[in-house]
């Protein structure tokens, strides 16, 4: 029973990965509509999967998203400033794994806060 | 050689998101009590990294062939997404084209949405396809055989992969003075996610953002036109 579960996962995937190049194949010109969804839809999809990525953000409980936000806020500005998609990355990662690693728990009971 | 090289960095950030996630997914399998050949095989035949998180609990729980053709079905949507904007770019690729559709992940997407077609573009995504692909096969195959001896606190190292969105949407954003799509992809996303909640958003935001941007389609689409 595993196996064909793991079977129909594998197949409905596939399909969803392989349904519009087969309605729009080769033997046919795409239509001009979708050629401009083409074009613009990068664009969208990109900011969707950063939404996707940090909806697990809960605002109104510790940490309130902190490691996330500054995290993201690095990657952006370190990525304005050198252009280079491995130092952005690698710092963003640095900074979000030592903040939710404890450095944000400490921030957090400081006594002043 | 050259083109070897710029596949590699390319595609470094993914080496180390899907070491990690996959690794993770081995792990939770083998606490599972599935085998290494289950492992394997969900790595190399589904491969799609939420979906086989989410097919652990399906397996699990014993779910039934519709109700995980139909968790399948709505957990990877998105993914008719990126056929559709990559019908033109795929056309010609000859042999590679049904692997090239079949690896079509989001972070293969990431790397070859934005590639301008060239001499060597097909071999380019090829390789792209391919080693994200084993990337992915042998995170999940160390984590299936490391099991539980990893002592090294990895928690936090899957922001890698927000972080990948991250540089290519800044990349793009700077590329482009039309502007309009990120917005429109971005407030839809965030709309549709207070609307509907985090497991449910992603549908309506697809279908919210195929709207907004078919209803500007005459504003914009002279615009990108070549």
């Amino acid at each position: 029973m595993k196996s064909i579960l793991i079977v129909v996962m594998a197949v409905v995937t596939a399909l969803l990965r392989f349904l519009p190049f087969l309605i729009w194949n080769g033997k046919r010109k795409t239509p001009e509509v979708i050629v401009y969804l083409g074009k613009v839809l990068p664009y969208s999809i990109m900011a969707m999967l950063v939404v996707y990525c940090l909806k697990d953000i809960t605002f109104l409980r510790k940490p309130f998203g902190i490691p996330e936000i500054l995290a993201s806020v690095a990657v952006i500005l370190v990525h304005l400033w050198k252009r280079n998609t491995l130092i952005s990355i690698i710092l963003g990662t640095a900074v979000y794994m030592i903040l939710i690693q404890g450095a944000l728990s400490i921030i957090l009971h400081l006594p002043i806060l | 050689m050259k083109l070897l090289k710029k596949v590699m960095i390319k595609t470094f950030p993914v080496l180390t998101g899907y070491l990690v996630l996959g690794m993770g997914f081995g792990i939770l399998m083998i606490k599972n009590e599935f085998g290494i050949l289950a492992i394997v095989a969900m790595s190399l035949f589904i491969y799609a990294g939420s979906m086989q998180y989410v097919g652990i609990t399906l397996l699990t729980a014993g779910a039934g062939v519709f109700q995980t053709a139909l968790t399948t079905l709505m957990v990877n949507a998105r993914h008719l997404f990126y056929g559709i904007s990559m019908v033109e770019k795929y056309r010609e690729t000859g042999i590679y084209k049904p692997y090239l559709i079949f690896a079509l992940t989001d972070e293969t997407y990431s790397l070859v949405c934005n590639e301008e077609k060239g001499e060597d573009s097909k071999t380019y995504f090829f390789l792209v396809s391919l080693c994200n692909h084993f990337y992915w096969v042998a995170g999940s195959l160390i984590g299936g055989v490391l099991g539980n001896m990893i002592t090294f606190d990895t928690t936090g190292i899957e922001f890698s992969m927000t972080a990948l969105f991250l540089t290519v949407f800044v990349e793009q954003w700077l590329g482009t003075k039309q502007h309009f799509p990120a917005l429109s992809g971005l407030s839809c996303s965030v709309l549709c996610l207070f609307l509907f909640g985090k497991d449910k958003f992603l549908i309506p935001t697809m279908v919210l953002i195929t709207v907004s941007l078919l209803i500007n389609r005459k504003k914009y689409g002279e615009l990108t036109k070549e």
